[in-house]
């Protein structure tokens, strides 16, 4: 037999994002998450014609949504703030969750493991591409409120929350890696979704059961009692990207996030790896 | 056979408008592997010794055989047993036609070749190699067509085919969109190739997923009930290209309840019931298993049952004008002579060759039923 070309392993990475990224549902989550920034605009512009300021002094809604009338670019932050509690994990949970227990409801899976993709490269391949959706969403995120900024609202250098002023390149500079950080956020949601993703074959349920432990997380994360278990719950520190708006940066909490996401990563991982290859296919 | 068929002009000839000329060459090969394979499971499992055991001892087995199960058992979660201790050869360049009702445990054994489930006991060797551990370097010589086509209904045909083909990591990128022009050439699809397999009916899936099985030349191709779903010329195009295949040396697994078919294209076969394995064997050896009959037309049924009987002929049964009969074991023509010589008007005189059918009625004692 041939040896095949270890290039050749990415072949099915190639055909997964082509895959994904050309599906309906996949297009319509990233038009919904598009849409976040344009109705936060439009909704900020209304309220400030009249030349007063969002939410009052005290500033309700999501962080940075005050200052967006003096400047465009914090609407990047407040749609991230506002789409990352829900919008994206929901997204990424839809997609995670769809990733392998879809392939099985249609069965195609059996398929695909008989050409043979392999068990561990289709997972691998799984979760690059869930994660490359994680960045794609957050991406399409930011983007959009960049466009809608910038048509909407003024533009120039801005204020951090530290008070420091930082020229408008250095603010998209931050953008970007705020993004960043927001897309690494949604990991650990990503592989728990794929985990849940391999315990059934019904897309449908995985897709659920991945948004429910989402909504249940959250709603845990708000109850004072379960204080000591909050900082292990995936989504404690997501809004700590905030921080990167000050001057200097603060990084406690940020690298607590990125280290609770890796963590969650290796543990959902694994166990999503244990389960699928030595799992029955019969569907 | 040609025998038989010598003193039998007016006898049912099941298929033989469909049997061309490649028939005659996998006949040929046939009988070259029943020698080898011999009939029933003895064969296999003396020389075939499985596990750490040397290699040299089951080599020229393992090389002959390109499936070989050894006590292969399944039992489901929720403790249903579906394959039940399976001593499994199919012979290299066989046609092998794998029986047995619904719910035998076809798809079940399939599902344990191709790596897809664990067995529960046993072990199973796959082109000489074991499985599920060599699956990786078994499986790209292997097409397979497994419980039915499923494919992406969002993609098109060709795109499915497209992706089928980069999940294996043995077929070479540069040559896959040539590769899969030529399979959908190969069932017919090209037309379709552009339209979303959504919109496909169910024989242009089934073609599809056959279509995904023929990517790549393979040394074995495994189809479980391949022509499910399929019109009569859709039928008979799958068959001519089983047989083509197998002219080209593929060995063709094919599993099917349907018995029609599997004599029509078939050199060998096994028959499942309940999970057990009833018998396997070259085809011919199994319908001669339950011997053929001696059926004589006449208007004079009483008097020919009579003559049949002196002639030394067991089970006589006459129905009308028809009277059957075990045939004795002398010349048939002597047979015939009698029947005239005793003022018989004989119009019809023949054997009839017995089906698969009576055979695997003959083997399980029962009708082709579900097993609970
Ligand atoms: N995933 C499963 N879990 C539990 N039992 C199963 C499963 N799949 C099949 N079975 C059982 O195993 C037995 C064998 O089923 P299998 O699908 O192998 O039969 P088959 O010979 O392919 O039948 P058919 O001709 O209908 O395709 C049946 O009794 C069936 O109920
Ligand atoms: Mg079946």
């Amino acid at each position: 037999m041939r040896a095949p070309s270890p290039l050749w392993a990415f072949g099915l990475l190639r055909s997964e994002l082509l895959t994904t990224f050309r599906r309906w549902r996949t297009l319509a989550l990233l038009g919904v998450l598009a849409a976040v920034p344009v109705l936060v605009g439009i909704a900020v512009r209304i309220e400030t014609s009249d030349g007063s300021s969002v939410g009052g002094a005290g500033g309700g809604g999501p962080a940075f949504i005050a200052q967006i009338s003096n400047n465009g670019l914090f609407l990047v932050f407040t749609a991230l703030a506002a789409t990352l509690p829900f919008f994206l994990p929901m997204a990424v949970g839809v997609v995670a969750g769809d990733a392998i227990a879809g392939e099985a409801n249609a069965g195609t899976l059996r398929y695909l493991l008989v050409a043979p993709a392999g068990r561990t490269r289709l997972l691998l391949t799984k979760y690059t591409t869930v994660i490359v959706f994680c960045l794609a969403a957050t991406l399409v995120v930011a983007a959009s409120a960049l466009v809608v900024g910038a048509l909407l609202f003024p533009v120039g250098d801005l204020v951090t929350i530290s008070g420091t002023r930082i020229t408008y390149g250095e603010g998209l500079g931050r953008a970007l890696l705020i993004a960043l950080v927001v897309a690494a956020s949604l990991v650990g949601v990503a592989a728990l979704g794929l985990f849940v993703s391999t315990l059934t074959s019904s897309g449908i349920a995985a897709m659920a059961t991945t948004v429910g432990l989402l909504i249940t997380v959250q709603i845990l994360d708000q109850i004072p009692q379960l204080h000591a278990l909050h900082p292990y719950f995936f989504s404690h520190y997501w809004l700590s990207f905030a921080d990167l708006m000050r001057e200097p940066v603060y990084w406690d909490e940020l690298v607590r996030n990125l280290g609770l996401q890796a963590l969650y990563a290796a543990v959902f991982g694994s166990a999503a790896w244990a389960r699928f290859t030595t799992k029955d296919i019969t569907s | 056979m040609a025998e038989a068929s010598a003193t039998e002009p007016e006898s049912r000839d099941r298929g033989s408008a469909d049997r061309g000329s490649t028939d005659l060459g996998s006949a040929d090969r046939g009988s070259a592997d029943r020698e080898t394979a011999g009939r029933q499971t003895a064969g296999p499992e003396a020389a075939n010794p499985e596990g750490a055991g040397p290699e040299t001892a089951g080599r020229e087995r393992a090389d002959d055989a390109v499936i070989a199960t050894r006590a292969l058992t399944k039992r489901y979660r929720g403790g249903q047993l579906a394959v039940d201790g399976l001593d499994l050869t199919v012979p290299a360049g066989s046609v092998f036609g794998f029986l047995g009702p619904n719910g035998s445990g076809k798809t079940t054994t399939i599902r344990m070749l191709m790596g897809l489930i664990e067995p529960t006991s046993g072990s199973a060797r796959v082109l000489g190699r074991p499985m599920p551990g060599a699956a990786r370097t078994v499986l790209p010589g292997v097409g397979a067509l497994i419980e039915g086509p499923a494919l992406y209904g969002f993609l098109s045909g060709r795109d499915n085919l497209l992706r089928y083909d980069a999940a294996d990591p043995a077929a070479d990128p540069r040559t896959r969109r040539a590769r899969v022009s030529a399979a959908l050439d190969r069932v017919g699809l090209v037309a379709a190739a552009g339209k979303k397999a959504r919109a496909y009916s169910l024989g242009m899936k089934q073609r599809l997923g056959l279509a995904a099985a023929l990517l790549q030349p393979r040394r074995l191709l495994v189809l479980d009930e391949p022509t499910n779903g399929l019109d009569p010329q859709g039928m008979r195009e799958i068959r001519a290209l089983v047989r083509e295949l197998a002219s080209d040396g593929t060995t063709v697994f094919l599993s099917s309840h349907l018995l029609d078919e599997i004599e029509q294209v078939c050199t060998h076969a096994a028959v499942m019931a309940r999970g057990r394995l009833i018998t396997q064997g070259a085809v011919a050896d199994l319908s001669a298993g339950a011997r053929g009959r001696l059926v004589v037309t006449t208007p004079d049924p009483a008097d020919a049952a009579r003559v049949l009987k002196e002639q030394g002929a067991g089970d006589v049964v006459a129905v009308e004008d028809r009277v059957t009969a075990e045939p004795p074991d002398h010349d048939l023509a002597e047979v015939n002579a009698a029947l005239v010589a005793a003022g018989v008007r004989v119009r019809g005189f023949g054997l009839e060759r017995a089906s698969l059918e009576d055979a695997f009625v003959a083997l399980t004692g029962e009708g082709f039923d579900v097993a609970g």
